[in-house]
Parts: C-alpha cells; structure tokens; sequence
C-alpha cells in the first residue's frame, strides 16, 4: 500500500536525531510493548512478519507518526490480537481506563479467528527449483504498480530501470504472505540504480542496491540497453 | 483492508501495562518471559557482537575472506545468529568505497550482529534521505567524505540484512584483536561513522 510507512526520498524531515549512548530501551515500556509483539506476532496468533509488517503500514500516517517506534509496535501487537480474535476491539482502552481508576465495562472476548495459515518452514528463506530469469548484469525495470496490500518494492524505485548486481536466495513473497495467501517462493535479486535515474540529473552520484522480487521485476526495454 | 485500532488519546505506558494485564490474565502471556525477552535485547544481543566480528576480520585474513563470502556463515561460527539473521551481506569499506545501510520501508536491522536499531536509524529523516541524499547526511553525522569515495547505498527490502566492516583505522598495527573491539560502533558497522581511532 502506498502509505506512511513508504518514506524512500521523502522530503522535510530534516536533520536526524543522534544519541550515540542511548540504550536499546530508553523506558519500560518499550521492552514490554517489543517482547508482546514478538509473541502476538507468532505464537499468540499464528500471524507472521509479513503480516507484522503489514499491520504497521495499516496505522494511519497521524497515528504512524506519533507513536513512535514502540508505540507502533505496541499498536501492532493490538492489531494481530484483534484481527485473529484473541482480543476484542476496545479490550486494551477498556483496560487501560480501568487501570487508572474508571468505571469502565470492558468488552466480551470475540470468536478466535486465527489465520488459516501454517509455515512450511522456520524464517523466510525458501528454495525455489527454477533458475533465476534474470543474472547479474542484466537490465531490469521496476514494476510501476500500487497493490493495496503489503509489498516491499518502495514507491521511489517503481517503473525505473537498474542493474542486477546480486542473486539473493530465493524466499516468500512477503506481499502474499502477510495476507495468508501462500508463501509464494520466488527469486530476489539485488539490483542497483543510479542516483540520478532515481532523483534526476541534479541530484548526489551514488549507487543505490535494493532487494527486489521476481514479482516486482520485468526485463527492461531492449533500446535502453543498446 | 481490516481495520485497525481507533486512535487513543491515553497514555502509551499506560495502554502497554493494559495489553499485558490482559494477556496475562488470560494466561497467554508469562510476564517473566518478557522480562528475558528485554534482558536479551538490552544486554546481550548489541553491537559488541558486530564490533567481534570487524576485529577478528581485521586481525584474520582468513577470516575476513570467509565474512566477505558468506556473511551467515562467517557470523554464526563467532556464535551469532537468530531472528533478522537468515542472510547477512557484509559490505567491506575501502579508501574509495563507502557503503552506508538503510531500511527505507520499516527499520530492518542486523539484529544477532549489531542488536535492536537506535533512534537514528528509525526516524524518518533517515529513512527518507539515506536513499536520496546519502552524502549530506553523512555530513551531518560528522563524517565529511571526499569526492574521491563512491558511495553506495543497501535499502534492506527483504530478508537480507547488511552490516558494514569499516576500514581499520590507521595507528592499530599493534593493537590485539580484543584491543580493537572497542573501536568498532554501531554507526561504524551501519555506514554513518568510521571506526574511532585509538586514543
């Protein structure tokens, strides 16, 4: 989906923040919002990464924002407990108002409804028995498309044309994945682009590499390789 | 699209002590497994493990030849591996060459090598300029780099994750391995630093 979380080239961000000291928690909260999620993730929902991803990108941008980091995890953690039934929606409000001393009902548990979804294996890295389509070397055009589920080719690279630099291994479509649809193994390529095919003549010279999936890739055009 | 959670105006602490209350209640969750899961990531799984890494590399030939070919494998025999560890790349930096590492898309990370992502790397003026005007940012952080050096730029979109072996700083030659290790940071192992220099 083409939301917040797609923050490639953005720009008036300004500068970034930095605190070489910081710890890996800077408040309580935080490690107990990470270690949730890491459970509601998997063994609390049957959910998966993907679908972990997929529920932060689903935050709308205001809310996206002003999270923060772990208060989008925690925000995640919600969203996978409710869309698989574990919690009811409303369930940590009620709660919380509770805590703090309101006279509050909280809502009745829903019906479970885990995703019909089992991993064929640990992680995200599956073999695929068909040769890559394409080598290194080879010229390749991103895909202009905009699905409105998860996928992880970055709005700033679609429908421009790079360079295959690396064959990855082989892993799940995240797009499928995080909606249950199959783990659709295919092909990843590491393509690099010139910065000046992504941000124009005037921009900074560098070399951009980019993971990209078989799905996300066509042959770019024979005249622009001529 | 399913929908997500309504906004709420209450606190984020407040709401996170909410979740686990719940979760606890209905016997899901065991708060003394969460407090290993954090100990885990606030004390043993850092940048100390990455900074191993860059010392051995630097100090082993061998070594650094096995990290360069097949990061994982290299990584995993130091004993690091785990979750955001399927595949990494290392990206070795040169006098000519500087390699800098960003997830545009969320905040992929190294995390058996490097542990959980920093502020910096998280916030959006990252995540939007390391991909667009890496040279400038790298200004910002102190590290003016001369029209010589190529830059090039990993947006981790898939399960690969990169981590950076800095060049060794000049002024090491007779430092030991476990000497080197405190030079090597995070932002040394993520592109937007140097190793530090003896002091």
């Amino acid at each position: 989906m083409d939301g917040i979380h797609d923050m490639g080239g953005m720009q008036g961000w300004g500068t970034v923040p930095f605190d070489p000291t910081e710890p890996a928690f800077k408040k309580g909260w935080e490690g107990r919002a990470f270690a949730m999620s890491l459970l509601s993730m998997n063994r609390l929902t049957g959910a998966n990464l993907d679908a972990m991803r997929h529920a932060l990108e689903r935050q709308p941008p205001l809310e996206y924002l002003r999270n923060g980091y772990y208060g989008r995890w925690l925000l995640l953690s919600e969203t996978l407990l409710t869309d698989s039934g574990v919690l009811a929606v409303g369930a940590v409000d009620a709660r919380a108002r509770t805590l703090r001393g309101e006279d509050v009902t909280e809502p009745p548990d829903p019906e479970l409804s885990k995703p019909d979804y089992t991993a064929t294996a640990p992680g995200s890295l599956r073999p695929v028995d068909d040769p890559p389509r394409f080598k290194v070397g080879d010229l390749v055009r991103a895909k202009d498309i905009h699905p409105d589920g998860h996928t992880r080719l970055p709005r700033y690279v679609r429908g421009r044309i790079g360079t295959v630099w690396r064959i990855q291994p082989s892993a799940l479509l995240p797009d499928t994945n995080a909606h249950f649809l199959g783990e659709n193994p295919q092909h990843c390529y590491g393509v690099t682009f010139d910065s000046k095919a992504l941000w124009g003549e005037s921009a900074e010279s560098f070399d951009l590499h980019i993971d990209l999936f078989d799905d996300y890739l066509e042959a770019a055009p024979e005249e622009v390789g001529s | 699209m399913s929908p997500v959670p309504a906004p709420s105006d209450l606190p984020v602490e407040l709401r996170t002590e909410a979740l686990e209350s719940i979760l606890v209640e209905k016997g899901l969750v065991d708060p003394a497994v969460l407090d290993k899961f954090i100990k885990t990531y606030a004390e043993d799984v850092g940048p100390l493990n990455g900074a191993k890494v860059v010392a051995r590399a630097w100090t082993d030939p061998e070594y650094k030849e096995r990290l360069l070919e097949d990061g994982t494998s290299a990584i995993a025999e130091m004993g690091f591996k785990g979750p955001q560890g399927e595949c990494i790349v290392v990206l070795e930096n040169t006098a000519t060459v500087h390699h800098l590492v960003v997830c545009t898309l969320c905040s992929c990370y190294p995390w058996p090598v490097l542990g959980l992502p920093p502020s910096w790397y998280k916030d959006p003026a990252y995540r939007s300029r390391a991909v667009r005007e890496p040279r400038a940012l790298l200004g910002e952080f102190g590290l003016h780099l001369g029209p010589e050096v190529e830059i090039k730029v990993y947006d981790s979109s898939s399960e690969v994750r990169y981590m950076v072996l800095p060049q060794r700083p000049a002024g090491t030659e007779g430092l030991s391995e476990e000497e080197l290790v405190p030079l090597v940071t995070r932002e040394a192992m993520t592109g937007v630093a140097q190793a530090k220099s003896p002091a």
